[in-house]
């Protein structure tokens, strides 16, 4: 059992990995503070509740998470099917043309933080939760499972179609930034190399 | 081994850290040796790098200051 007495030493330094969480499921600083606050306070109340040694980050997220979804929760949408490695199958070839540059330096020049941050917030929130904890936090798919109370399974193919949406939606940046072609009848970019039997 | 389709298939799982052991040193093998496979993991290792590091925030010393104050209060007794 946890000692509440410790709880400020222990949770004051996740501040900055929650409050990034909370922003980018709010999309609003001043729901943001709220969301943490609030996170903050239930967290030191159920603090008993805690088995030391497991990681208190992702027992707060799920406290961020749980209060989140009952507090803030917007509407499901659902994104356009893509395919699988759909920036890379596009984007993959940028860094061999300026040559002596990693793909990261490129990607980085490529997409200023305001996109990124807008193409994750703008993910349907099943989708924009399972990406943020995975490629943001850094926590495992059990993790993510107990955070957010679903299956592995659905963990998983929340993160499958989540990550493809995303990479559909930072391409559209590529494209604005001429880095990338539009096609000529001005229909959104469609998948290069679709299997046969995708066609829409 | 693994080939190219079961690469690219794993490609997620192999970044996540949620492959086995042995599947995991099949997919390293096959990266090892295959460089079009290589490219695609080195440009989704590093597009994640850079989700990452775009998605960072510091914590505004009010939100901090007003946390801080909140949790004091609650430590009152009554």
């Amino acid at each position: 059992m946890a000692d509440q007495a410790t709880f400020a030493e222990q949770a004051m330094p996740l501040m900055s990995s929650l409050y990034s969480g909370a922003l980018r499921m709010t999309r609003n600083p001043a729901d943001a503070d709220d969301l943490v606050q609030e996170t903050y306070l239930r967290a030191y109340r159920g603090f008993g509740g805690f088995q030391e040694g497991t990681n208190l980050k992702a027992w707060m997220y799920r406290i961020l998470t749980n209060t989140y979804i009952n507090s803030y929760r917007a509407k499901q949408r659902r994104p356009d099917e893509t395919e699988d490695l759909y920036l890379y199958r596009r984007l993959g070839g940028l860094e061999a043309a300026r040559s002596g540059r990693s793909a990261e330096d490129e990607l980085m020049d490529t997409f200023s933080e305001a996109e990124v941050k807008t193409a994750i917030e703008e993910l349907p929130e099943n989708f924009r939760m399972a990406v943020l904890l995975a490629d943001v936090e850094g926590f495992s798919y059990k993790e993510i499972a107990e955070i957010l109370d679903i299956p592995i399974g659905t963990v998983m193919s929340r993160l499958h179609r989540g990550r493809k949406a995303l990479q559909k939606a930072l391409y559209d940046y590529a494209v604005t930034h001429g880095l990338a072609e539009r096609p000529e009848d001005g229909t959104p970019p469609q998948p290069v190399s679709s299997a046969p039997g995708t066609d829409r | 081994m693994a080939d190219c389709n079961e690469t690219l298939r794993e490609l997620y799982l192999f970044l996540d850290g949620q492959l086995t052991d042995e599947d995991r040193v099949h997919i390293q093998q096959h990266l090892d040796d295959c460089s079009p496979c290589l490219e695609a993991y080195d440009f989704e290792a590093e597009l994640r790098i850079v989700v990452k590091s775009r998605c960072f925030e510091e914590v505004p010393e009010a939100l901090r200051a007003r946390i801080a104050k909140a949790l004091e209060r609650e430590q009152q007794p009554g």
